[in-house]
């Protein structure tokens, strides 16, 4: 059996540094320094897992952004994936979720797929949605936001926990998945990992290549639109107390003057 | 007047509270539709009409409980087609959020996820969002199709406004991405007995400094007295100490309660991103230079130990 793995990864600025937005309400991604998000890394992960106990599997790891996003493709080559897709095109700049699957399912297409493997949301934009926008374009099912996740005999299987219930899943190849950051610690890329990278290969295809119309993405394709960003004002300084014997009595005082008790 | 649809949450038709919420916030914008699919429609029509739905689609089948979300997707699509509505609005659950993407999807509509607040706009409603990790603000507004937005929860005060709820049935065609997820088997979350985290007025969260499953009892002590919902940090789930269902941040619940407990916490960024749009914060920690205290309206210096009982005791005296 063979089994074409594609596992879309973010570049996004790193949540320690100052993220803020440009003149034109994007996402500043130039004064931050940018990485693999996080929870993308849960989703190479499961990926490798699973191409580990197939025969004949190949996994290939796709993202659209900006020119730096490379460095996401080459981290997940090194955790282990086989070849990369870096989709970049300055018609980009500003893209919704809405084209950002637009694009995101060609490329998956032109690739050629049996799973795809997301992470349950990045880290900057945070909307948990791709997945879901995926699956609708490619006409495929989802099984989405898993803490555990298997496949076998053309069938994926996996644990949802949601808010209200717990749920066991089971569709049919080819599906569109995602993981949870429960799904399992991601693997750190070793020596011998990081040498091989050097030498998988990496396409970078633009908007031509995916017979995608420059309007239809980008901020002038967006179909929302960014009114205004605020800093949030810091939190004015607190009191704060050593306990000396009396801490617990002192916080309850607070509660009480602030009528919660 | 226009309307605006409102994507119901339910529990067999016991309404939960977010739902109220975005009935309160869609009268902004116009008439309540509300749309409820699955058993209980005729428990839950009461409550939604007295929080303003002047209509409530409903429509019930297997499928919905069969199969992952697709078949609801269908079923507010057809809602749409019925209704012609200014706007979608959907509670910002994992479920809502994937419903409302592939919804907004087919309608060749804007999507917004995850508003903390809704107000009218001349060109449509005007969404208000907390982004990255709550150091910004955002407003934003769909400039394309029938406006479809995630709203969270604790977004507003549900106010009741009694209209007339009329129960229509709505008809449904499931297409055939419908059955393309199956639910094999569904076990509901436990129940604590303590308020829902995300709905809570006030939660108590613990962290790497409580230091063992069993010394949870004291943050759930303290909850108890407070009549609050328990939290915890990443730390403390990965360490097996408190169940992942109640992780509070970033991987977890975004809460925005009126009052915030950490306790043994240090307050990073990921954590902060799920609380720090609680009205109140206070903490205890016993390392003074930890982050959380730049967040606090009140901090205690000091070990959880001795200062979370205390506080649990004098609360209990003070409450009587
Ligand atoms: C603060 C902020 C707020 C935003 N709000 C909105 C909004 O309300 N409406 C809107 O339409 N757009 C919004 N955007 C834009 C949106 O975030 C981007 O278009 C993004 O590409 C898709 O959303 P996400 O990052 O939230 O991804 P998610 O849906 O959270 O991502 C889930 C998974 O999809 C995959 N994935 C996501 N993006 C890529 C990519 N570029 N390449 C490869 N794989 C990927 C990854 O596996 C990821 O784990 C916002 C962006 C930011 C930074
Ligand atoms: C992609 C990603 C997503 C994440 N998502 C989340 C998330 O959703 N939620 C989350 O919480 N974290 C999340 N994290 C992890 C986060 O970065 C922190 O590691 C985590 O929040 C730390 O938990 P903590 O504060 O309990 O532990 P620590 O940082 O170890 O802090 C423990 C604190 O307890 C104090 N303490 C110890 N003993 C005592 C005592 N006896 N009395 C009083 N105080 C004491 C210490 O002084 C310290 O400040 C995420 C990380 C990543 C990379």
């Amino acid at each position: 059996m063979s089994l074409r793995i594609v596992v879309c990864v973010k570049y996004v600025p790193d949540a320690s540094g100052d993220r803020a937005f440009t003149e034109d309400l994007t996402t500043d991604r130039e004064s931050v320094d940018g990485l693999l998000s996080e929870l993308d890394e849960y989703a190479v992960e499961q990926a490798l897992q699973i191409a580990g106990s197939t025969d004949g599997a190949e996994v290939t790891v796709v993202t659209v952004g900006p020119e730096d996003a490379e460095d996401a493709v080459r981290k997940a080559l090194q955790m282990g994936a086989d070849k990369g897709v870096h989709v970049e095109d300055d018609d980009l700049h500003g893209t919704d979720a809405l084209g950002t699957s637009l694009v995101l399912a060609a490329a998956i297409e032109k690739t050629g797929y049996d799973l795809v493997v997301c992470g349950m949301a990045s880290t900057d934009g945070v909307m948990g949605v791709l997945p879901a926008l995926l699956a609708e374009r490619l006409r495929v099912p989802q099984v989405t936001l898993l803490s555990e996740v298997a496949v076998a005999d053309g069938a994926v299987t996996g644990r949802r926990d949601g808010d209200a219930a717990s749920e066991q899943l089971s569709a049919s190849l080819p599906a569109v998945v995602s993981v949870t950051d429960q799904s399992g610690e991601a693997r750190y890329p070793s020596f011998k990992g990081i040498m091989a990278a050097k030498k998988k290969p990496v396409e970078t295809w633009d908007l031509d290549d995916l017979d995608i119309e420059a309007d239809t993405v980008g901020l002038t394709g967006a179909w929302s639109a960014v009114e205004d960003a605020t800093a949030r004002p810091p939190r004015t300084a607190g009191e704060i107390v050593t306990d000396e014997g009396e801490g617990g009595k002192q916080l309850a005082g607070y509660l009480a003057e602030h009528k919660f008790i | 007047m226009a309307e605006v649809l409102v994507l119901v949450d339910h529990v067999d038709g016991s309404v939960r509270k977010p739902t109220l919420e975005l009935l309160t916030l869609a009268r902004r914008i116009g008439d309540p539709v509300a749309v409820h699919l699955g058993p209980g429609a005729d428990e839950a029509a009461s409550v939604l009409a007295e929080y303003g739905a002047t209509r409530v689609l409903v429509a019930d089948a297997p499928e919905f409980a069969d199969y992952l979300v697709v078949p609801k997707v269908d079923a507010v699509e057809a809602a749409v087609a019925a209704v012609s509505p200014a706007a979608v609005l959907v509670p910002s659950s994992s479920d809502g959020k994937e419903i409302a993407a592939r919804l907004a999807l087919r309608l060749e509509s804007g999507l917004i996820t995850d508003a903390v607040d809704l107000t009218a706009g001349d060109e449509g409603p005007v969404a208000t969002q907390s982004v990255f990790a709550a150091g910004f603000t955002t407003r934003s507004r769909i400039t394309r199709g029938t406006p479809v937005i995630t709203v969270k929860p604790n977004s507003t005060s549900p106010e009741a406004a009694p209209a007339a709820g009329a129960v229509e049935q709505l008809e449904v065609a499931f297409g055939e991405l419908a059955t393309g997820t199956t639910v094999v088997s569904r076990t509901p979350r436990a129940s604590t007995g303590r308020p829902e985290l995300t709905e809570a007025a006030i939660v108590v969260s613990g962290g790497r400094g409580v230091n063992g499953a069993e010394n949870f009892a004291l943050i759930e002590a303290l909850a108890d007295s407070l009549g609050a919902a328990v939290g915890a940090s990443r730390a403390a789930v990965d360490a097996g100490w408190y169940p992942h269902a109640s992780q509070v941040g970033q991987t977890g619940k975004t809460v925005s309660p009126q009052l915030y407990v950490a306790a043994g916490i240090s307050g990073a960024i990921q954590h902060r991103a799920g609380m720090q749009t609680s009205k109140t914060i206070v903490a205890v920690n016993k390392d003074s230079e930890a982050p959380i205290f730049e967040l606090v309206d009140f901090g205690v210096v000091g070990d959880l130990f001795t200062v979370v009982p205390a506080l649990t005791d004098e609360v209990k005296n003070r409450k009587g």
